[in-house]
């Protein structure tokens, strides 16, 4: 049994490309998410098509593009080169001033801004529109300084938990999470289903040593792979992206042991139904990978999703994982406001047991 | 010629053979594509919300009113008790709380300034600034209307409306954005990985030493194994593409023609990339992990999720050699919007030359002798 | 005429020196034997032969081609039978042979006279339709044997055709072989069976990555005075 796990441990560490990989995609994928992928938008291109040129309008102009979000693509001379401004890619709003713009706020007090956002994304559409709005409404409280009373409600805003908003707080659960899932259901179900293919299972089926025994042997070495990547992944958030550390240490490293020998036991059923390698990597890739990145509520919140997929999410181990990280690190929550999902994770991991002990009975009958 | 149709019956066969191919090649793709464009959404709505109405005063119930009435705002909770609903959030069953303090309505009144306290849940910080927005919003109108109506402001001023237009999509549909996207990442993911996989396979099982031994020609091998999965992919795409028509009822305003050239372009770089990681592997697992680690990189800057402008520089870097970044890009372009060919050729021709880089890597990495 | 023709062949890996300085030619019509403990080399000279290895410095010729300039118009005139069974697992039997010819150009017509004389030979008429997977292995390496001729080579190379197989089955093999030889085919065959070394018309031992000796088994009995190639191996093997 210890000759079996250290044969797979050397097995494992040899390969030196996969072992780089293994370690390195926690590592470059958090510093991605933690640094190249905000939600907020600056830079957006804007386009403007001022056909007045007053002082109004040069002055609202000049006000979106110091704002910071904002940079001036160019400026538009007929309406006719909107579409193409939009269809070459780069622009996503378009300004426009009408002809008498000013003229006609001095005469009526009361004037119309045209706004054209490119709606093709339109999350982005109404992020940019709302920055605009917020611009023009910012000036206007700046000419009627002297007839508008203040607001006298007066709101203090307090976000709770990540108080500057950083998206890692989102995204470090979600990849312990996906990294868990990589390193430990497909690695042990590609590993399983190698000895297959080669017929090097065979070999080891007639040996005196017991199925359970192989199986353990080649799943022992990932539980210790992933543990070290996950704790990995919570160094960096703890040390590069300041991420506080509420809860207890010793019960996360519990659940997240927990999630391992649930995936491992999710991996040992997939290579009980897959014949080759292929089939295994590509089972793992499909069925789990993409649903836990999307529903596991790691980038969109499954909350908003239609009631089906809500369903799905709750059949799916990721989900309850991602809560339990966020409630113990984030929210310094104790184990009586995540035994519930604790309790889910666990039925789930004695499912996948048992399908793969009756799956692997069938097959030796 | 001859040679290369019989490699490429031997692939089909093979691909074919394993019944839990067909499955994983056509059906899980469909319904992923099916499933996942529904998950797509940034949209906050259903914001689970607290207040602690410490004031129980008719203008804070006003106030709390305006909340109900509000789409976006399921009001659970009222309670005097602001404790009770601080552990409801810890626990998680509220997304936001607003702290109505006593003498609010007085203060109010008096002409004093009335504070007020919103708390967020901002783990996700994204949705958080969106949902404070909402509920300053909602402060905000109400706070003017009793300035005019209780404290006699006037309602005249220098006023500029905004009219906004959302052009290619009035409804806001988030859909149509997101099913471009996911089929570009589908139709890649299963190309790379069928590809990436198959060179290394024979490699680690070795039925590549009885083809080395035979006069076969580089190119006729790396032919033989393009074309199987060029097809596969392919099909994939157009059956994406018509789920994207008939049930996304995404707008192709663009040339349909062209998005599938292009596209048939995009999955021989595609493949040409999966052939050459297949060529440096030694085992079917590294070939995995290395397309796994590009594919993932890729996706998250590709613009699929979060919009490329909003991305540091070092990562604007990266995205020039990121191929799925310029077929996305192109897709949207000419299906959302109808750009054409004079939009859009520089994209092409990227992707065309990156096609022509991978495909001549993989046949110099193949290697017959060792 | 010579079919193969090696004259100082070196191949290094690294510091490592597998094949030192190796002289020998081959005749048409002969069949060759390579024999030599595991790790003596064999695989390396066998590879480097059928232009799957790049020797490190000597001359060889393989079927009157040179290895460094002619490495394809070798290939179109060997075989190769290699230590791992190398067909596909997954495709039946008259898949496998259609794909071999069709590689090296036989026409659809002489194709399907090939899969029907094959299927006759190993008299697996029921099982034609069976992936190659669920055949015996001694089945397995036979039609290996046949897939390596396929188009007719003037010599082909087998790389330990006969491992793990029983004594009959192994007998079987070595009367194909012997038919094929009679019909002009030169064959170059690996073992570490030395039974099967008794059956060659020359055998040469490696020792190290050098040969140690080379003639015909019973010149070499002689010479070493033993009455098998297994003593003479022996003696050689110990130095």
């Amino acid at each position: 049994m210890r000759i079996f796990i250290i044969k797979e441990f050397l097995q494992i560490i040899r390969d030196r490309r996969s072992l780089l990989i293994l370690f390195g995609i926690p590592v470059v994928q958090i510093l991605l998410f933690g640094f190249a992928l905000k939600s907020e938008m600056k830079n957006v291109h804007l386009a403007i098509f001022d056909q007045s040129k007053d002082a109004y309008s040069q002055e609202i102009s000049r006000k979106m593009l110091a704002s910071g979000y904002f940079i001036l693509d160019r400026n538009l001379a007929n309406a006719q080169e909107m579409d193409d401004v939009f269809r070459e890619g780069k622009v996503r709003e378009i300004l426009v001033f009408g002809n008498n713009f000013g003229e006609e706020l001095e005469k009526n007090g009361n004037a119309k801004i045209q706004i054209i956002t490119d709606a093709s994304d339109p999350n982005t559409a109404n992020i940019v529109y709302s920055y605009t709005q917020a611009i023009i409404n910012d000036y206007l409280m700046e000419i009627n300084a002297t007839t508008i009373k203040p607001l006298m409600i007066n709101i203090e805003t307090q976000m709770r938990y990540n108080p500057e908003l950083k998206s890692v707080f989102m995204f470090v659960p979600g990849i312990i999470t996906i990294i868990l899932m990589l390193v430990s259901t497909m690695m042990t179900s590609i590993s399983i289903t190698k000895e297959k293919e080669m017929g090097t299972m065979e070999v080891l089926l007639v040996s005196p040593v017991k199925p359970w025994q192989i199986i353990m042997g080649k799943v022992v070495p990932y539980v210790i792979l992933s543990f070290i990547s996950a704790i990995i992944i919570l160094m960096i958030s703890y040390f590069v992206f300041l991420m506080p550390f509420a809860g207890s240490l010793g019960l996360l490293l519990l659940e997240t042991i927990l999630f391992i020998v649930l995936a491992l036991s999710l991996g040992v059923f997939i290579s009980t139904v897959s014949k080759t390698q292929q089939v295994a990597m590509l089972l793992s890739m499909f069925a789990l990978l993409l649903p836990t990145i999307l529903l596991s509520g790691f980038i969109f919140p499954v909350k908003n999703m239609p009631e089906i997929l809500i369903w799905i999410s709750h059949l799916l181990p990721p989900k309850w994982f991602v809560i339990i990280i966020k409630n113990i690190m984030i929210k310094g929550n104790g184990f009586m406001l995540v035994w519930k999902e604790t309790a889910i994770l666990v039925g789930m991991t004695i499912l996948f047991i048992s399908l793969s002990i009756k799956k692997f009975k069938v097959r030796l009958e | 010629m001859k040679t290369i149709l019989y490699l490429i019956q031997k692939e089909f066969l093979q691909i074919f053979r394993d019944k839990m191919m067909l499955p994983i090649i056509f059906a899980i793709p469909i319904m992923q594509l099916l499933v996942l464009s529904y998950t797509a959404t940034f949209e906050i709505k259903q914001i689970e919300l607290g207040i602690a109405d410490m004031d129980q005063s008719v203008t804070s119930a006003d106030l709390i009113s305006r909340f109900k009435a509000s789409p976006f705002y399921i009001v659970s909770v009222i309670k005097p008790n602001y404790q009770t609903l601080e552990e409801q959030m810890q626990k998680g069953e509220l997304e936001q709380i607003i702290y109505i303090p006593t003498h609010f309505e007085q203060d109010l009144y008096k002409g004093s300034e009335a504070p007020i306290q919103i708390i967020t849940d901002a783990i996700n910080g994204s949705a958080a600034s969106l949902m404070s927005a909402y509920s300053m919003k909602i402060i905000g109108n109400y706070n003017k209307d009793f300035l005019v109506k209780e404290m006699m402001m006037p309602k005249e001023y220098i006023n500029i409306q905004t009219e906004v237009s959302f052009w290619y999509n009035p409804d806001l549909n988030y859909k149509t954005f997101m099913v471009p996207g996911i089929l570009v990442l589908l139709v890649t993911v299963i190309g790379l990985f069928l590809s990436a996989l198959n060179i290394v396979k024979e490699k680690e099982i070795g039925t590549i030493e009885q083809l080395n031994v035979t006069p076969i020609k580089k190119y006729q091998f790396i032919i033989g194994k393009l074309l199987p999965f060029w097809l596969i992919a392919m099909v994939d795409f157009i059956i994406g593409l018509l789920l994207a028509r008939f049930v996304f009822m995404v707008p192709m305003l663009g040339s349909v023609t062209m998005v599938i050239l292009v596209a048939g372009v995009y999955l021989i770089l595609v493949l040409g990339m999966g052939l050459f990681i297949s060529t440096i592997s030694d085992t079917q697992k590294q070939s995995m992990f290395i397309s796994w680690f590009f594919v993932m990189i890729f996706i998250l800057l590709s613009g699929l999720f979060t919009p490329v402008e909003n991305m540091p520089v070092w990562a604007l870097w990266l995205n020039i050699v990121n191929p799925i970044a310029y077929f996305i890009e192109f897709m949207r372009l000419v299906l959302l919007k109808g750009s054409t060919l004079a939009h859009v050729y520089h994209l092409i021709l990227v992707i065309a030359i990156y096609a022509v880089v991978m495909i001549g890597l993989a046949t110099w990495r193949y290697r017959k002798v060792a | 005429m010579k079919q193969v023709i090696v004259k100082n062949l070196v191949k290094k890996f690294g510091a490592f020196v597998a094949n030192d300085h190796l002289s020998f030619e081959v005749e048409q019509g002969e069949i060759f034997g390579f024999l030599g403990a595991n790790g003596a080399g064999k695989t390396t000279t066998i590879r480097i032969l059928c232009g799957l290895s790049a020797p490190t410095s000597g001359e060889v010729k393989v079927a009157t081609y040179d290895i460094y300039t002619q490495r394809e118009q070798i290939k179109k005139h060997i075989g190769y039978m290699s230590q791992k069974f190398s067909l596909y697992n997954d495709l039946s039997i008259s898949e496998n042979i259609r794909l071999y010819g069709g590689i090296y150009g036989l026409s659809r017509k002489a194709i399907k006279e090939k899969i029907e004389e094959y299927i006759e030979k190993l008299q697996l008429k029921e099982y034609q339709t069976l992936k190659v997977f669920d055949l015996p292995l001694g089945v397995k390496q036979k039609l290996a044997f046949l897939v390596a001729i396929i188009h007719n080579p003037p010599i082909v190379f087998l790389d330990e055709p006969t491992g793990g197989v029983d004594p009959i089955t192994r007998r079987q093999f070595w009367e194909m072989l012997y038919e094929e030889a009679n019909n002009g085919k030169t064959i170059f065959v690996t073992t570490h069976y030395m039974d099967e070394a008794e059956y060659c018309h020359r055998v040469s031992i490696m020792v190290d990555g050098k040969i140690a000796a080379l003639d015909t088994p019973e010149a070499l009995k002689q010479k070493y005075k033993a009455d098998s190639i297994e003593k003479v191996f022996i003696k050689l093997a110990r130095g």
